[in-house]
């Protein structure tokens, strides 16, 4: 008895050090200089706090254990490989996997104690499955969608709200009765069923664009759930390493929640309100001047700053790449090149700055919005590539415009704006864009990697 | 059992207020891999799915544990795996080595 005691102590002690590595690892990524030191601390503590388990003395089968460890391996490195374009489906991907890990953690728990759950067990162990389920479905619909498998248009119906609150109270209810009476064996599974269909419905009205809030969303949700399986289970690693991912998930909504200028209310229960469509734009025929790449070429070249607005457009283009030429063709001639970020470019929280940084663009080239928008009226030429809404000075003065309030790049007060777009086609919203009217606006109409590479090759012709 | 609950909650909060205050700091630079690290550290859970699949407590929880194990493992590689390779992108324009 006391040998297993012994063993029960040494296991705690390898989880404090667990956890104390995993509150390092997340302190060592604030700045990238010490960020790898924060992953192999993350790894060290994971393999340190997975061998302490193995050390559990209840543990009989060694073998599949190993079996599934491996399986696992086997599934995680070609997820860890994938395209960074790619990561914000991956990391949706990766949500559902570790929410579907403490659904099942959660079921098996269940049935192992029941009838026997006290009270506050079973409350735990509720929340535990309830929310766990929910970012389940919700994560895959939102990889599904990330991966254009599903449409990525929301689709919204009349009582959308009233539609899912409702299964959300059926679930709570039976959370309720199993919480009085734990011997309901045969209701568990309603608690699990319904909110997979609730995690489903919750992603169906989102579109593309407010993905970077619900991706941070569900990352909560996940690291919640995780801290309550911590509850069930008496672990307080879980419990630390839950509350760390929750309130990581929990920032992340919130800083998207006010790029997007959505209410923080509307994050916090899902309701991500479809943005609806402009009414009428102007009806007059509004000009815009538009020029080709030489043109474009000759302005960049005689330009002292210049700083590129990219939006997720440049990443569907592909275009990150050329865009890394034009950055060397500029800067070698002496022209200061910057990024400008906005907090929601791209598909997830940073995704803009990885693909940045996959294209080989140095980091501190990449400025964050609040850092950058004083800049712009010192600012030669502001080039937009394949962003759109974040750049509409409508947020900034139209009242009307869906988008009021919002907080945006402003390149409108740049000397010379240039904007790469297909066609005068408003976006994917609908909002009309009067940043495209502006004199000082010249509209590069094409493909982004197409028309930045005739960029390059005219910078790169005007030197012999 | 009741202080059992109380320790847990302890926990909770002073990791959340960690949690808040370290995560704070994280530069927007580097969100998607913070993401992507959190996401591989809450895959601890694992542990909880070892014990289920070495305990043998029923059926049920073996097989429950195994599929468990292994969504859990294929986070924590996978997770680990990206966040290093998008770290290592992340390039200085100051010529400073590492």
């Amino acid at each position: 008895m006391t040998d297993l005691a012994g063993n029960q102590q040494i296991i705690e002690i390898i989880y404090l050090v667990a956890s104390v590595l995993f509150i390092l690892s997340l302190k060592w990524l604030s700045a990238p200089s010490t960020a790898r030191h924060g992953v192999l601390a993350g790894e060290i503590g994971m393999v340190l706090a997975i061998g302490g388990t193995l050390l559990h003395h209840g543990i009989v089968d060694y073998k599949w254990i190993v079996i599934a460890l491996v399986i696992g391996s086997g599934i995680g490195v070609p997820l860890g490989l994938v395209q960074m374009t790619a990561v914000p489906q991956r990391t949706a991907l990766s949500h559902a996997f570790g929410a579907f890990c403490v659904t099942l953690v959660g079921t098996a728990e269940f049935y192992l104690r029941t009838p026997n759950v006290p009270r506050f067990m079973m409350a735990v162990l509720s929340m535990e499955v309830i929310l766990a389920s929910l970012t389940f479905t919700g994560s895959l619909m939102a990889a599904g969608k990330l991966q254009e498998v599903l449409p990525q248009r929301p689709i919204t119906y009349k009582g959308q709200n009233v539609v899912n609150l409702f299964f959300l109270a059926i679930a709570i209810a039976v959370a309720v009765y199993l919480v009085v009476h734990p011997g309901a064996k045969q209701l568990f599974p309603v608690m699990i069923v319904i909110p997979l269909i609730f995690g489903v419905l919750m992603i169906v009205p989102i579109g593309g664009a407010d993905m970077p809030t619900v991706i941070s969303l569900l990352n909560s949700y996940a690291g919640l759930s995780a801290a309550a399986m911590g509850f069930v289970l008496d672990s307080k690693l879980l419990i630390i390493a839950g509350a760390l991912d929750g309130s990581s998930g929990f920032i992340l909504s919130v800083i998207m929640s006010k790029a997007m200028n959505r209410s923080f209310t509307n994050v916090l229960f899902g309701a991500f309100g479809q943005v609806q469509p402009a009414a009428v734009a102007g009806k007059e025929e509004k000009t815009v001047r538009s020029a080709t790449a030489e043109e474009a070429a000759g302005i960049l070249a005689a330009a002292n700053k210049v700083v590129i607005v990219p939006g997720y457009g440049m990443a569907v283009a592909q275009a990150q790449h050329k865009v890394r030429e034009l950055y060397d063709a500029l800067t070698k001639r002496g022209v200061d090149v910057r990024f400008a970020i906005h907090p929601v470019a791209g598909r997830m929280p940073g995704h803009m700055n990885v693909l940045l940084a996959e294209a080989d663009i140095p980091y501190d080239r990449l400025m964050e919005m609040d850092d950058i928008n004083g800049d712009f009226p010192q600012t030669d030429v502001a080039l937009v590539i394949g962003a759109n809404d974040v750049t509409n000075p409508a947020a900034r003065t139209d009242q009307s415009s869906p988008i009021f309030g919002m907080p945006i790049l402003d390149v409108d007060k740049a000397r010379t704006v240039m904007v790469i777009k297909r066609s005068m086609n408003p976006g994917f919203a609908g909002i009309d864009n009067p940043l495209y009217y502006l004199d000082r606006t010249l509209m590069l109409f094409g493909d982004a990697k197409s028309f930045v590479n005739s960029i390059v090759h005219e910078l790169a012709g005007n030197t012999h | 059992m009741n202080s059992a609950l109380i320790d847990g909650l302890f926990v909770f909060m002073l990791a959340g207020f960690i949690g808040f205050e370290v995560i704070k700091r994280v530069s927007p630079l580097l969100h998607t891999p913070l993401m992507s690290l959190t996401n591989a550290l809450d895959a601890i859970a694992v542990v909880g799915a070892i014990v289920l699949v070495g305990e043998h407590k029923s059926n049920l929880s073996f097989i429950l544990g195994i599929l468990a194990v292994i969504a859990a493992t294929s986070n924590v590689v996978g997770g680990f795996l990206i966040t290093d390779r998008m770290l290592r992108m992340f390039k200085s324009s100051r010529p400073t080595k590492p």
